[in-house]
This record gives structure tokens, C-alpha cells and sequence, in this order.
């Protein structure tokens, strides 16, 4: 059956007009084009008299197939497609000839424009005449959500959810959840206590009914799409029964194992094998460092059975549980499948710890050179001088203390090309901090540019200048070296003209926000993209940018990029309401673009040989293998099957398949020959 | 020059002691180069005048002190009129010639400079207001390599009445005496 066809051309303003001439791309649309029975131009197609134009022509010349000539099918295409099925006509009838992108935006003359739309168009005309009838593929929800990592953004963005009402599962890597925020010791730009607002949420977190929370766990696998993931939770070896504990605290208190170096506290203070990372942990049961415990490192090396009266069971032996005591050292390893709807990643940042490659700044040699998180645990009145400014090497109030910024950040050479956004406030927060609690004290920041912009931000760093009194230096340090107890600081100020020479007592690096160090092997997990640091991207830079790469999978905080507080907490919100928003509807409405493997009668079967070239380019994961069974059960042959749910319609699949078994919904073989055909070539 | 800076320079007082004598608080800078931007005679300054702020800042007490620039500044104010963060520059070059005159380090390039100051000061102290011929020739005095300049002008101004040999005191000498007086 032969189709009517519409040509609907745009001026886009002048955008389009101005180098085509439109009247004539509709004129010749007809010429020679027995199916095109209607043509028009309009000003802006997009504008709502334009969609009117589409539905009232579609309805009164009964066309069963449109081509707006207009801009990029990423802009409008949408548009247009539904304002025909406002008309009743099946919304993949409509393709767009993109005229705006692809010819008059670069073409600046205007015969050679007009000439190339009226091809544009008519291959377009010809892919339409080949148009099925597509219908939106319908998949269920499961209305739970995952929330990946613990920190601030996973609990603003598990909060959210879970107050709408659905529930929650979040999964932390480390015995508690808390992340990089309860580390700090004051926060930027009001100074209050960074453990006094996040407690609070953590708190909340607990409490909530509908959060189910792992701790001491990592994501093992996802499978699935969006509405449907499976995701395998491993639940680590805590060595500690959370239903049993409670926290009591005689275990860690007899712990002979004192002097492991406290993550939480950047290394600058001690723990012990069996440990809560800080007073304020959720949960606030222990877990037992098998790396470092002594049973466990007399079982590893000498053999030791745990059983053996030999080996240390001090926290065992003081565990006040009764019958069954707390403490588990046969633990293992569990792998825990939960069926989820949609996903927040909030797996966060890791700081540039590592400053070896800055042979300038001691390579890490110095112990008085520290990172700003570490500088934040010694301000931290729970951290390791309980808040007293005490440089690690003797214990000294430092009287002069240098700070250098951009330590990684924006050095492409060496470090990341990016700017970590947050360290110049942190600096001059940690000016602050120390000028008040070392009066007498001074504090010098060598920086490159100030870059304070958030609500406060500029005033806050000002008041560091101009009230706390903290000397701000426009330069780079090239080198610092031991003088006596002092270290000696060389470096510029470019806005004199000069070399500088500070005698300091420590030296506070502003190190780098990164990627964690296993964040490419985790969004391959997730079949997300990432960038070339290794920050989770989203879609669109501007206009979707809490969405992943794959459908269903949301980010939030740092994973996705250098942030404050502020921000992160304002981008879980954001991921929090897209997760509602796909929870709210029991199904849900995909685009029907996906690829198919042909499936024919026997003995064929299908077309496809197995090969799984597709399985191996496809982005998404979306391509299973599928055994094709005789009725008893033997397999004929495998081949490879699509998720319509993964499957995002990108065509790499259809374009690899040496058998031709794939095709496009939308982007068939013949359509596509059919538009090249259409181009007459001189 | 090089300059360098050391912990030396960054410890001291230069700074307070400027705001002290001024009211001037130089922290206040942000450097964003506004005032030696509109300065109309920046082009012939060693230091740019924000560079100057900038050695208060850091304690740079000599760079500062015995720059040409503090000399050249025409007091025309541009500079302090633009500042965003309202730090008084203008008045901040007086402090400081100020306080090279009084330590003695002023630069002797600018010699011309300082004579001419004093020639006119001297004549606010003896009549209350200028008297051109009489400033002008304690100044050429002072600085014979001078005498010759733009003395093509004076019979001009002379026969335009500009330029009159006997000085017009002011009625309250006595009132300019006792500011004279209170700054000494």
C-alpha cells in the first residue's frame, strides 16, 4: 500500500531560509514523487500554530506519513511525533530531514544549500514509504530503588525516596556509612560542625523503615534494565553478628592490635584490628580488620586453626552476649540478590593521597607536609589531637603554616586537568579553622586563581584575608626542604615580581578531588560511561545531568565529578525526584527504536550464527545468548537475543551482525538502502 | 631588581603600621589592577601603583618606600575614586612618601620631585596660599639643573598678570600656621 506523505518544511526564522530556499525544497518534494501528496513551508514548525498546521493537514488530507524538513531529530523530533499522534497517526510515521545541522548552518551558499535539502528531503520521502507502525514497548516496575555508597549524597538521595514512600536499599563498601563528610571538621561557608548536621541525617537514615541498609558490602554484578535490574549485593565478612551486637564496646577496648593506622583519620591516628571507624558510626557495631587481626593473621601464616587455644580470642572471650556471643570469626562472604527499579550511583571521590610524582613538595617524604583531608582530621575535635593543630612529626603547634593549592588539580602534566572546585574554599576554611585556634599564628596560601563561586563564597574567603589575616601569595612552590625542625618553603609571587621564602613549621597540601580508584571497573559493572578521569557522565551536560549513560541508573555527589556539599546534596535531590518519577508508574513506556534477532521457522530457526560480535560491541549489555531447544530439551543451536529493556537502539549490533539477523526497529536495511538509493549522485 | 620576599618580610609590621598612620587597610586589595588601569602616569612608574599596594601587603617596606612611583603619583585620585573595594590609594602614595621623607630613603631620582613638594609646603607656610614666583625660584634654587626649564613662559604669564613678584597673604596665616604646627 502506497503512502501518503506530507512535507512539512520549516524556515527555522531565518535559520534555514537564509542560505535554502524553502519554497522551492517543497515544490520539488512533489515533482517526480508519486506518494507526496501534500507540501508546505511555515516560519517555525516547532511553535504551536505549526504543530496545528501538522495535526489539522495530517487529518484533512489523510496522509499516513510525514517528513518535517527542520532542525536535528535530537531537537524536535518528539515534537513532532507526538503532535501526530495527537492526529491519530502512528508517531513513527514521522521522520525528520534535518535541513538546520546538517545543511544551512554550514553551507553559506544558497544554491548549493537548496540543492542538497532537496536530496535531504527525498530521502527522507523514501525512508517514510518504508515506515511499520511502531508501538512503545511496555515494561513493569519494581518499585524499590538502590542507592549505591553512604556518603551525604547516598543519604540525601535514600532520604528522598524513601520519604515518597518506596523503599530503599543502599549498599556501603566501608563498616559505616558516612563517606568523606563526616571526616570534615567544619564546613564551608558557615563553619558549622560538619559531624553536628550529618549525624542527624545518618541518624534518620537508620531509623527509616523503608531504608534497608548493607554495610562492609559491595555491588557484585547488576543485571537487567531499567524498571527490572537484579543486583548482586556481597555482603563481606564483618566477623560481627549485627543482629546480635550492640555496640557495647569491650571488644575494640581489648583489641591488642592498637597501632593500625585509622583510615577515617587519614592515617595520622591509630585503631585497632576490630574497630568502629568513629564514635558516631551507623551502625555502630564493629567489624574485625581480618588483614590485621592477629587470629586471623595466625591463621593465614603459621596455620593456626581460629579454634586453637593459642591464638588471641580476646574479643570474643570479652563479648558480653550470651548464649550465642556477637563476634563470628567463621564468617563469610554472602551473596544477596535484590530486585530494583531504578538506581542512584553515589560511590563518591577518593583524595589525591599519593604526592610522589611532586618531587617539589617532598614526594610524600616530608611528615609535616599533609593533605587537606588530613588537616581536616587534626581540626576535627574528633580526630587524633582532638582538634588541637599538632603537626604529626612532634606534636608542635605549628606557628607558621604554608598552604599550597592546586596540589594535582589542573596540572595535566602530572595530575588531572581539571579544577577540583572545591579546595580554594577549603584552604582559606583551613586558614580559619587554624587562626582560631593559633592566634598568634600565620598562614600563607600560595594559589593560582581564587575560584569562590557559590552563594557566600566570595565574602568567606575574603573575611580569611581581611579579618583572619591569612597572606595570600599568587604562585607556585618550587621546592620545600628540611632547615633544622623547620621546612623551608621556595616559592613566587608573581603579582611583585618576586621569589618567596617562607621558614614554615607545616605545610598543608590542597590535594586533588579523583575518581575512586575503582570507578572505571565499577561502571563497566553498570554498563555506564565515564570520562576520561573516570567520572561517571551524565547524558547531557546541561539538561540531564543526574542521568547516566544507561536507562534507570541516576548519579549523585562526586562520582560524577568534583562538588561541594552544597551542590551534592542539591544533585541527590535531583537524582532522588528522577528515581520517584520512574517509581510512580506501574508501567513503563519505552521507545519501540530497539534491535530485534530474527527468529524464522524450522529448521532455520534463526539466521544468526552465534558469533556474538554484537554481545561483544554493544554498550549496553544489552545481547544475552539464547539456546534454541528441541523438545527434549537438547540445545539446536544458540543465538543471540536482545533486551528490549537495555537496548537503547545505537545500531552497533545491526552494523557488526555478518549475517544480516539484526535489524533496527526503525532503521531496517531497507529503509536505510531505500534513503541512499533515493541520492542521485553526479 | 629582584625581590625576595622571606619569612623576614611577611612577619613585619608594615602593613599595620601604614593603616595605623592612614587608616588604610591594604588587606582589603584583592589585586585586581583597577587603580593602575585608569592611572594616567602609570606608563612612567617603575611599579605599577597595585604593585605597590601589593609590597604593603607582603611587607616589602624598601621596594615600597624607595619607589619612583609614590613620587610620580599626581594625587589625581582616579584610582581611589574606582577602587572596588574602596581602599584609598591616592592617600596611601602620601603615607608613603610620608614615610620615606622621614627615614630618609626617598628616591633621589625624584629629587625634583620632593624639592618642588617642599617649595610649595614652605609657601602655604609663609602666606597661607601659593605664591608662584616665589615658590618657583626656592625651587630652581634648589635645583639649578632646573633654572632654564620653561623660563620662556614667565614673562607671559607675567604680563597676564599670573605670575606677580609680591605675595598676597591670606587673612588666617595664623590658622595654617597651627595645622603647620600640629604636623610637624
Amino acid at each position: 500500500m502506497s503512502k501518503k506523505i506530507g512535507v512539512f518544511v520549516c524556515h527555522c526564522g531565518t535559520n534555514i531560509s537564509a542560505t535554502v530556499d524553502v519554497e522551492k525544497v517543497a515544490e520539488e518534494a512533489k515533482k517526480n514523487n508519486p506518494g507526496v501528496s501534500y507540501t508546505t513551508t511555515y516560519k517555525y514548525m516547532c511553535s504551536d500554530p505549526g504543530q496545528k498546521l501538522l495535526r489539522d493537514k495530517i487529518k484533512e488530507e489523510g496522509l499516513d506519513g510525514v517528513v518535517v524538513a527542520a532542525c536535528s531529530p535530537k531537537m524536535h523530533e518528539h515534537t513532532f511525533r507526538n503532535a501526530s499522534k495527537k492526529a491519530g497517526m502512528n508517531p513513527y510515521h514521522v521522520e525528520i530531514s534535518n535541513l538546520r545541522e546538517q545543511c544551512s548552518w554550514v553551507h553559506p551558499d544558497k544554491p548549493t544549500g537548496t540543492e542538497k535539502s532537496i536530496d535531504l528531503v527525498r530521502m527522507m520521502t523514501e525512508k517514510t514509504r518504508k515506515d511499520k507502525s511502531l508501538n512503545p514497548i511496555k515494561v513493569p516496575v519494581t518499585k524499590r530503588a538502590l542507592v549505591i555508597g553512604g556518603g551525604i549524597a547516598g543519604i540525601q538521595a535514600a532520604l528522598d525516596i524513601a520519604d515518597a514512600g518506596h523503599e530503599v536499599v543502599m549498599v556501603e563498601r566501608e563498616a559505616s556509612i558516612g563517606g568523606h563528610m563526616a571526616q570534615l571538621s567544619e564546613t564551608f561557608p558557615t563553619l558549622d560542625c560538619s559531624q553536628c548536621i550529618m549525624t542527624p541525617k545518618m541518624v534518620e537514615l537508620a531509623q527509616n523503615e523503608n531504608i534497608k541498609l548493607y554495610t562492609w558490602s559491595e555491588i557484585e554484578a547488576v543485571d537487567g534494565y531499567l524498571g527490572n535490574f537484579d543486583v548482586k549485593i556481597r555482603k563481606k565478612a564483618r566477623s560481627v553478628d549485627l543482629d546480635l551486637c550492640t555496640g557495647c564496646s569491650s571488644c575494640w577496648q581489648v583489641c591488642p592490635s592498637k597501632k593500625i593506622k585509622s583510615e577515617f583519620d587519614m592515617k595520622l591516628g591509630n585503631r585497632t584490628a576490630i574497630y568502629i571507624p568513629f564514635p558516631q558510626a551507623i551502625p555502630s557495631k564493629p567489624v574485625i580488620d581480618r588483614e590485621h587481626c592477629l587470629l586471623f593473621k595466625d591463621a593465614r601464616k603459621k596455620n593456626i586453626p581460629p579454634n586453637d587455644s593459642k591464638v588471641c580470642r580476646k574479643c570474643l572471650d570479652v563479648c558480653p552476649i550470651a548464649p550465642v556471643k556477637a563476634i563470628d570469626y567463621s564468617q563469610e562472604d554472602e551473596i544477596i540478590t535484590e530486585k530494583i527499579g531504578a538506581i542512584v550511583v553515589a560511590t563518591g571521590y577518593k583524595e589525591l593521597d599519593d604526592t610522589s610524582m611532586y618531587g617539589e613538595y617532598g614526594g610524600g617524604k616530608y611528615q609535616d607536609v599533609i593533605t587537606g583531608l588530613q588537616f581536616e582530621r587534626l581540626a576535627s575535635a574528633s580526630g587524633p589531637t582532638e582538634g588541637e593543630i599538632q603537626r604529626p612529626s612532634d606534636g608542635k603547634v605549628p606557628e607558621i603554616i604554608v598552604f599550597i593549592q592546586c596540589v594535582g588539580s589542573r596540572d595535566p602534566a602530572k595530575g588531572c586537568s581539571y579544577c577540583s572546585k572545591t579546595c580554594c574554599m577549603y584552604t582559606a576554611k583551613h586558614t580559619m579553622l587554624y587562626k582560631h585556634k593559633v592566634h598568634d599564628g600565620h598562614a600563607y596560601v600560595f594559589y593560582i586563581d581564587i575560584r569562590c563561586a557559590g552563594k557566600d563564597y566570595e565574602e568567606f574567603w575574603l573575611r580569611a584575608v581581611e579579618e583572619e589575616g591569612a597572606t595570600y601569595l599568587r604562585g607556585r612552590v618550587s621546592r620545600i626542604y628540611k632547615k633544622g625542625d623547620k621546612l623551608v618553603v621556595l616559592g613566587a609571587d608573581t603579582l611583585t615580581g618576586s621569589v618567596v621564602e617562607i621558614e614554615a613549621d607545616m605545610v598543608v597540601l590542597a590535594s586533588a578531588m579523583k575518581a575512586q580508584d575503582d570507578a572505571e571497573k565499577f561502571a563497566q559493572k553498570l554498563s555506564i560511561q565515564y570520562n576520561k578521569d573516570k567520572f561517571f557522565s551524565e547524558i547531557h551536560p546541561k539538561l540531564k545531568p543526574v542521568e547516566s549513560s544507561s536507562a534507570g541508573i541516576f548519579l549523585a555527589g562526586t562520582c560524577q565529578g568534583p562538588k561541594d556539599i552544597p551542590e551534592t546534596v542539591a544533585q541527590a535531590g535531583a537524582a532522588a525526584s528522577k528515581v520517584l518519577a520512574l517509581l510512580s508508574a506501574d508501567e513503563l513506556e519505552r521507545e519501540p527504536v530497539v534491535a530485534k534477532v530474527d527468529r524464522l521457522p524450522a529448521p532455520i530457526f534463526s539466521t544468526c550464527i552465534g558469533c556474538f560480535y554484537c554481545k561483544r560491541v554493544c554498550p549496553y549489555g544489552a545481547i544475552a545468548e539464547e539456546d534454541i531447544k528441541a523438545r527434549d530439551g537438547s540445545v539446536i543451536k544458540t543465538v543471540a537475543r536482545v533486551n528490549e529493556g537495555l537496548c537503547q537502539g545505537c545500531g552497533l549490533c545491526a552494523a557488526t551482525c555478518r549475517s544480516k539477523s539484526v535489524e533496527l526497529a526503525g532503521f531496517n536495511d531497507e529503509q536505510v538502502y531505500a534513503e541512499i538509493n533515493s541520492v542521485e549522485f553526479s | 631588581m629582584k625581590i625576595k620576599i622571606t619569612t623576614k618580610e611577611l612577619k613585619s609590621d608594615f602593613a599595620k603600621e601604614v593603616k595605623e598612620r592612614s587608616g588604610i587597610d591594604v588587606k582589603k586589595c584583592y589585586q585586581c589592577g583597577k587603580c593602575t588601569a585608569g592611572c594616567p602616569v602609570a606608563y612612567e612608574m617603575d611599579y605599577m601603583p597595585n604593585q605597590i599596594i601589593r609590597f604593603v601587603q607582603l611587607g616589602l617596606r624598601h621596594e615600597a618606600l624607595t619607589s619612583r612611583t609614590i613620587w610620580l603619583c599626581a594625587s589625581c585620585i582616579t584610582c581611589s575614586t574606582r577602587c572596588p573595594k574602596e581602599v584609598k590609594i591616592a592617600e596611601l602614595m602620601d603615607v608613603l612618601r610620608e614615610m620615606a621623607l622621614e627615614e630618609g630613603v626617598a628616591n633621589p631620582k625624584e629629587k625634583n620631585i620632593t624639592t618642588f613638594h617642599k617649595a610649595f609646603l614652605n609657601s602655604v607656610k609663609k602666606h597661607g596660599r601659593i605664591s608662584e614666583f616665589w615658590m618657583l625660584s626656592e625651587y630652581k634654587r634648589k635645583r639649578p639643573k632646573t633654572a632654564l626649564q620653561d623660563i620662556e613662559i614667565g614673562p607671559q604669564l607675567m604680563l597676564k598678570g599670573k605670575l606677580s613678584l609680591t605675595p598676597h597673604d591670606i587673612k588666617g596665616k595664623k590658622s595654617i600656621k597651627r595645622i603647620f604646627e600640629k604636623f610637624k
